[in-house]
């Protein structure tokens, strides 16, 4: 469904990607693990049409995503939840969700995805016509999330759901997770919480400093020993010299 | 006395529509636009110019005073309005500068002498040299404008515009075409400043370049600002307030510039957001760290 071949990208003349290839199969929960400035955030944005990649294909469903620009990448059906909880924050909740169909022309069924969306958060009904910056970051969370979904995508990528959350939203947003994939959505996720994104995977990748060092089923990256000391925390010592 | 209320009724009514312009840049797109008289003035030249040379009648000038505006917005739109925050204010700014001086300039425009005897409108038999009237003919426009700000705000354009105020790259990514959408709101408010300029030249028979310098667009973004960012009945309410308020002020005439700036001062600490606003006066690119 979505295939990054040999991506590279970067600001400025400092390279971010050298070279990141994965693919996302239909129905499939991929993530994408890593540490600062490894280059997760980059790929999305690269994936999404915010920064033009300098070599490489990226290719959706057929399509060639190199030189699309944002607006026109969302049309073929991929959304992107963004990094820090990115809430139009003098907008009312239901405008948010609205300005997830953005794009969408049939009217109709954008009104009935928002029901079902306001159905399964009931706390976006409640907040109906509150501005979203009022919102609690957990709330604001569940929001944008929403507001993925209402642009009915066929791939939804996360970027760092679980950052600055306290630990019983981030339970929360993966119990979302976990719905949506057995609900069938496709998902792309970013994370530096690898131990919450291995378990709701299928598969994941590793990046490390704009390279993917490891890819594999979620269940045996969860127990391989490099990625257990690396980014679960496992046998750490400290070293004294 | 009814003739100076008059008169202030007609300057009010200009302002409101500048104003209301400027707003659609900085309070509903959050764009930076410190130039806007340029616009302003542009408009009242070029319906002061096809006035005098060509006959044109007043509604034919003010339609050409739209649209130089609107070009003039779009020619300074489509290369700049990628430009973020900072340099967006620099560059409207030394527009704003190098507009003025043109007008200066020129021998078309009269140079500093400006033109004189610029006809008042007189169409469909009706003359509007009489004060009153011409108040009437502000008095439309300025609610035509309105209404058609309150629709396009309320619209599902008003709502991609608010969407880029808030949060522009989260805007994209929810496929609004942000590029396209700040150009187009940035045409459309030069051509309305077009056409007050057009009301302005046809109402006061004179044009000078010292209606439309800098100090002018600072007036129009303190009345957006004083109004409230965002806000149609702000704008309506900061126009008027600082139209009335220096000719209240004039009794102490020598301390009218010291009270004027006291209160725009205390109205930015008490109340940032403005009297009727939502957004703050987004004053990031102040506060950049070295």
């Amino acid at each position: 469904m979505l295939t990054l071949k040999s991506l590279q990208a970067g600001y400025g003349r400092a390279p971010v990607l050298k070279g990141v290839s994965l693919h996302v199969r239909p129905g499939e929960v991929v993530t994408l693990i890593g540490g600062n400035g490894a280059g997760k955030t980059t790929t999305l944005r690269a994936i999404s049409g915010l920064l033009p990649p300098r070599q490489g294909v990226i290719e959706f469903a057929g399509r060639d995503l190199t030189r699309m620009a944002p607006e026109r990448i969302v049309t073929l059906g991929l959304a992107l939840v963004p990094e820090g909880r990115r809430v139009f924050h003098t907008l009312s909740v239901t405008a948010n969700l609205e300005l997830g169909a953005f794009h969408r022309r049939d009217k109709r069924e954008v009104r009935r995805d928002l029901e079902e969306i306001r159905r399964r958060f009931p706390i976006l009904k409640e907040r109906a016509h509150q501005a979203a910056g009022t919102l609690s970051g957990g709330e604001q969370q569940i929001l944008v999330i929403g507001r993925a979904l209402m642009a009915r995508p066929r791939l939804l990528m996360l970027d760092e759901p679980s950052m600055g959350l306290a630990p019983r939203m981030v339970n929360q947003v993966y119990d979302i997770l976990a719905e949506l994939k057995a609900a069938g959505t496709t998902i792309l996720l970013v994370e530096q919480n690898a131990r919450a994104a291995l378990k709701v995977a299928d598969r994941g990748y590793v990046l490390e400093t704009g390279r993917i060092i490891l890819d594999g089923a979620a269940a045996d990256l969860r127990e391989d020993p490099e990625v257990q000391r690396a980014y679960l925390g496992k046998g750490y010592r400290e070293v004294w010299e | 006395m009814a003739a100076y209320v008059l008169h202030l009724a007609i300057l009010a009514g200009i302002y409101i529509i500048l104003t209301l312009s400027l707003n659609l840049i900085i309070g509903y797109a959050g764009q930076v636009s410190l130039g806007h008289a340029a616009f302003y003035g542009i408009g009242a030249y070029v319906s002061a110019l096809v006035s005098l040379h060509w006959s044109f009648p007043f509604p034919a000038a003010a339609l050409a005073a739209v649209l130089a505006g609107g070009l003039c917005g779009l020619a300074l739109g489509l290369p700049t309005l990628r430009l973020k925050e900072d340099y967006l204010a620099i560059v409207t700014l030394g527009f704003g500068v190098i507009v003025d001086l043109v007008f200066l300039n020129l021998e078309i425009t009269g140079g500093p002498d400006g033109l004189p005897g610029i006809p008042p409108p007189n169409f469909f038999g009706v003359s509007f040299r009489e004060p009153w009237v011409y108040l009437i003919l502000v008095g439309v426009f300025v609610l035509l404008v309105l209404g058609a700000a309150a629709r396009l705000v309320d619209s599902y354009h008003g709502r991609a515009l608010r969407a880029i105020r808030d949060h522009e790259i989260t805007a994209q990514v929810m496929g609004i075409n942000t590029p396209a959408y700040k150009v187009l709101i940035f045409t459309l408010a030069a051509a309305l400043a077009g056409l007050a300029g057009s009301l302005y030249v046809h109402y006061i028979t004179f044009i000078n370049p010292e209606t439309f310098g800098l100090h002018t667009s600072i007036l129009i973004l303190a009345m957006v600002v004083l109004g409230g960012m965002g806000s149609i009945a702000g704008s309506v309410l900061g126009a008027v307030i600082l139209t009335i308020l220096p000719e209240l002020l004039r009794q102490a005439h020598a301390y009218q510039d010291l009270v004027y700036g006291a209160l725009l001062v205390g109205l930015l600490i008490l109340r940032p957001e403005g009297i009727l606003g939502r957004g703050k006066l987004s004053l990031k690119f102040l506060q950049r760290e070295g």
